[in-house]
């Protein structure tokens, strides 16, 4: 009888610290964007924000007869157009891009609005987003280094994992620049939720792997997974703000003064437009499908090493299976002629609900041959 | 051009129609063309190869899908089992479930007809569309609009240029951008992302990939079982193997034939922290060789995750457990049994069950003929005391190794030639031996022997050897589905990722002198940066044809042709459809039923 690799306690420790360290972290992150979103209720929403209005004005001034200026018109949904403006100095190659948008679809000035202490608070949030980020990332690192393997062998290790990417994805859209920062508040609400749920229920010690999990798949697989959970994740709570968006707008255009469910107009004025939301889901969803198709073909075929079949009918493949076929549900009514908007939105909220019963449903409530060590 | 707050109230708007020829998705119709059963067939099978009957079939599939994941299924790990185990709890609801093929959902008559439906709407769909995008890659790209700045994009500018300097040099420079691009009647039309279509296509196609390799593996696969005790071998033939599933094309007499053998077998356990007793090392060390020729033995180990395929087979490790040698002497002192026995694992500290069946014991103490077995519990860490717990292993290494056996006489059954359960005593015909009172039991540290009361001889513990089950898997078809899912991913991405849309440019001469420059792109509804190409397309044009200073006529010359939108009735005028040219070269355009002209919004 030979002993099983061992575990290094300390690290373990470590790791359980830093994930800790990085909830606390998270928390306070919120915090700051709530009050970001609270004092931001307070300074004017400009429907349309100053900044923008005085850049397009200012492309126009310098474009002056020497440099070659090109408008775009384009053609918005309620009838309204927008315009990009591309300018570039003749004679040089660089090009300037400016890029305006009508009336039509304006999206909000973000959630500090036009108030100060509500944008410091934003920027707070963010560097404690980031913060939280480091501690968690070095959680993941120190678990796996504990043991020697991919930090992703059970539930515990996969949400936190999962929680990370969700986490990561919106802070590298924000260090592109993005304008993003509306999903601050969402993204670290999520990312709390999954680790709550991770370290209470989920939690297991750290240690090797049973046998059925020695495999390079492990990290192709599993990784994959948890990369389109976080992505699956992102979008969903895209559509949600796009379903709301709309009925806010629709609501607005009845003459309403709040947003839907009661919630305040100044919300829903300081977000991004409708159709913003809308093709930031497909786009999203659309990404990440591919790659979810993969996750599934490359399940199988670990499968088809560790058991014998490719595909069993267990129930974590089945589920799998039903959240493809809901998503590529959701790709084709986009491209069905009177399933765009809101219909479409509604089955890419069934899809999502596929992908957590398949996540935590399945794994709690349904036994099948996908058990992970601890649960 | 972003279209997505579309009522569903509101006709559709018409630039949606535009775009939609940019994919392969069919035309919608809307009833039954002509009369008669022709004409019903005809508008059945549109519908059935209609996007939207496509999508209500998609989700039917994964509607369907569910309940095989919420009860158990046959075709599942241990279905049968698990299946009768359920069946025994909801005894009501079960031949109603049995009925309606719960229990064997993915092969039942109603998810195949979900399935087939959706392959044969595929077909229909799919299959005409290849050929008609075949047919467009062989035409130009559909001339430009009679009106360019009615397109939902579009950009003008007024030069002094010469209007065919100005066509020619868009023609060049959409080349230059990999559009596929052709100058006729005074404007360019040009097209890029074709890959799109091929993607897409790809995609669908390989679905039937996925779903042959499917069909074959059910067709053709078969998998057996075979449990070996370290040392032993056996021949890939029916009667070795301890049971054998086949299918149509793969029965017993197709077998692969091969040889295998244990040679041995190791296991590493967690031995501390709150996952104590995990597994965490199985390796099967083998030897083997295919078909008949014993020369080409090789050695090769067999782990969980790492199959041995030998010949057209696969050989899994599945379980694994322990095989006490225990041998027994008559009351004269005969050996009349001598063997390793495996024993079932009955959990995850290996506490494992079996039986001893001494068939050719002879004659007992009474001069009759007699049989004995034994029944009984292996614990590869046995507690100190059973007290409260009865026989239970507390690890699943081989720390202290233990057998409890229970002693029985007289029939075994095993002469009567019917086929008798190997883990398992029959004792109708056996009673238990009897010592000092109790019936006979004994519990036996490695090495220790137990002498059976009334002169029945004597039981040895001798050693212990560890066993491993096998799944012997012929499954053809793996290779098939496995080029089908790449394919469907490179298909994907294309389809995905790939955008297809049309630049159109006309330059023309005005009347007082000058050259109007019109440029119009149109894109699915989900790309904005059809706007933004067609911008830096706009800008390098102007090296060819700069922009005169009097800019702001050009851009009242814009309002006349198409006007604001605020003076417009609702969305549809200002992002009007692309009037059809009549050109002869658009056959795609002035075939299409979906994209009607719209006349209202003529001047
Ligand atoms: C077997 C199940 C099917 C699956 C899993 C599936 C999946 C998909 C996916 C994921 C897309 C998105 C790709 C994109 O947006 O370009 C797509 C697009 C498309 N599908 Fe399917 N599909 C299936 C069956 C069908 C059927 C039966 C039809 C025909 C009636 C069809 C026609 C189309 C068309 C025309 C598109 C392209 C739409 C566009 O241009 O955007 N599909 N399909």
């Amino acid at each position: 009888m030979q002993l099983a690799s061992a575990v290094d306690p300390q690290l373990a420790d470590l790791s359980n610290k830093l994930i800790y360290s990085a909830m606390v972290v998270y928390t306070l992150a919120m915090f700051a964007h709530m009050i970001e979103w609270t004092f931001g209720s307070r300074g004017a929403v400009a429907v349309r924000s100053k900044e923008q209005a005085g850049s397009l004005a200012e492309t126009v001034a310098t474009a002056e007869k020497k440099a070659k200026k090109v408008t775009v018109t384009v053609a918005g949904a309620g009838g309204g157009t927008t315009t990009l403006t591309r300018t570039a100095v003749a004679g040089e190659g660089a090009t300037v891009v400016t890029s305006g948008r009508g009336a039509d679809e304006e999206d909000g000035p973000g959630a500090a609005g036009t108030n100060e202490k509500a944008d410091l608070a934003g920027r707070i949030a963010v560097s404690l987003t980031v913060l939280g980020a480091v501690l968690h990332a070095g959680g993941i690192v120190t678990r796996g280094l504990s043991v020697s393997r991919w930090p992703w062998g059970n539930m515990y290790e996969f949400s936190c994992a999962f929680a990370f990417a969700m986490t990561a994805a919106y802070l590298v859209l924000l260090a592109t620049r993005k304008n993003v920062r509306w999903l601050g508040l969402p993204v670290v609400l999520a990312g709390l939720l999954t680790l709550g749920i991770a370290t209470t229920v989920l939690y297991t010690d750290s240690e090797q792997l049973v046998p059925a999990l020695h495999s390079p798949w492990l990290a192709i697989h599993v990784s994959t997974a948890i990369f389109c959970g976080g992505a699956f994740y992102a979008a969903f709570i895209a559509t949600l703000l796009y379903l709301g968006k709309d009925s806010f707008d629709k609501r607005t255009a009845a003459g309403l003064t709040t947003g839907p469910l009661g919630t305040s107009a100044s919300i829903w004025r300081r977000l991004p437009a409708a159709s913003t939301f809308d093709k930031l889901s497909y786009r999203i969803n659309a990404l990440v499908f591919p790659l979810w198709t993969f996750t599934i073909i490359a399940g199988a075929i670990w499968a088809e090493a560790a058991w014998g079949k490719y595909w069993e009918w267990d129930p974590k493949e089945t589920w799998s299976f039903i959240t493809w076929v809901a998503y590529a549900c959701y790709l084709h009514a986009r491209a069905t002629a009177g399933w765009k908007g809101r219909k479409a939105a509604y089955l890419a909220l069934a899809a999502f609900a596929c992908w957590l019963f398949n996540y935590y449903g399945v794994n709690i409530f349904v036994t099948g041959k996908h058990s992970y060590a601890g649960i | 051009m972003s279209n997505t707050t579309t009522e569903t109230e509101q006709p559709p708007a018409p630039e949606d129609g535009a775009a939609e020829r940019l994919s392969t998705a069919p035309v919608e119709s809307d009833g039954p063309t002509g009369i008669g059963a022709f004409g019903w067939a005809r508008w059945m099978w549109r519908q059935l190869t209609s996007m939207r009957v496509a999508l209500i079939l998609l989700f039917l599939l994964s509607l369907a899908a569910i309940p095989g994941s919420l009860i158990p299924q046959y075709q599942n790990g241990q279905g049968q089992l698990k299946v009768e185990a359920w069946k025994a709890r909801h005894a009501t609801v079960a031949p109603v479930y049995e009925k309606l093929q719960l229990f064997d959902v993915y092969s039942s008559v109603w998810f195949s007809a979900i399935y087939i439906l959706l392959f044969v709407s595929l077909a229909g769909c799919i299959v005409p569309r290849t050929w008609q995008f075949v047919g467009v890659l062989r035409s130009q790209p559909p001339a430009a609009p009679r009106n360019l700045t009615r397109m939902p994009v579009h950009a003008v500018w007024r030069t002094e240029a010469d209007a065919d300097r100005v066509n020619a040099a868009a023609h060049r420079l959409l080349r230059k951008r990999g559009f596929r691009a052709h100058l006729s009647g005074g404007a360019v039309a040009a097209e890029k992302g074709y890959l799109r279509e091929v993607g897409n296509l790809l995609f669908h196609l390989s679905l039937f990939a996925l779903l042959g390799g499917f069909a074959w593996a059910s067709l053709a696969s078969g998998t057996g079982g075979k449990l070996m005790v370290e040392g032993e071998g056996y021949s890939n033939t029916i009667t070795q193997l301890d049971d054998f599933n086949g299918t149509r094309f793969y029965g017993n007499q197709d077998l692969d034939p091969f040889y295998l053998k244990l040679n041995g077998f190791t296991s590493k356990f967690q031995t501390k922290g709150d996952q104590i007793g995990a597994a965490r090392q199985f390796t099967a060390n083998v030897e083997y060789y295919a078909g008949g020729d014993e020369s080409k033995l090789k050695k090769s180990t067999i782990e969980v995750n790492h199959p041995l395929e030998i010949g057209g087979s696969k050989v899994y490790l599945i379980g694994h457990g322990y095989a006490p040698v225990i041998s027994v002497k008559n009351g004269k002192g005969d050996v009349v049994y001598r063997g390793a026995v495996p024993f079932l694992p009955q959990d995850g500290n290996l506490t494992s069950t079996g039986v001893v069946k001494v068939s050719d014991y002879g004659l007992g103490p009474d001069g009759n003929k007699t049989q004995l077995g034994f029944s009984g519990f292996f614990l590869p860490t046995a507690p100190l005391s059973f007290e409260g717990t009865g026989p239970v292993s507390l690890f699943p290494g081989d720390a202290a190794p233990e057998l409890v056996l229970n002693a029985f006489s007289g029939d075994l059954g095993t002469d009567s030639g019917l086929p008798q359960n190997v883990y398992q005593l029959n004792t109708r015909k056996l009673t238990q031996l009897v010592q000092d009172g109790e019936p006979a039991k004994a519990r036996l540290k490695l090495g220790e022997g137990w002498t059976l009361p009334d002169g029945y001889g004597s039981v040895t513990f001798e050693g212990y050897k560890q066993w491993a089950s096998f799944n012997v898997s012929h499954r053809p078809g793996n290779a098939i589905a496995l080029a089908g899912g790449v394919l469907a991913i490179l298909g994907l991405i294309g389809s995905l990722f790939i955008q297809r849309r049309r630049i159109w440019v006309r330059a023309v001469a005005l009347p007082g002198g000058g050259t109007q420059v019109e440029l119009a792109g149109l894109a699915r509804s989900e790309s904005a940066k059809i706007a933004e190409e067609l911008a830096e397309l706009a800008v390098d044009l102007q090296d060819d044809a700069p922009a005169s200073e009097e800019e702001d006529d050009a851009a009242a010359s814009e309002e006349d042709a198409a006007p604001a939108a605020s003076e417009g009735e609702g969305g549809a005028t200002e992002t009007d459809v692309p009037e059809e040219t009549g050109v002869p070269t658009a056959p795609e355009a002035s075939s299409d039923p979906a994209v009607p002209a719209d006349q209202k919004s003529k001047e």
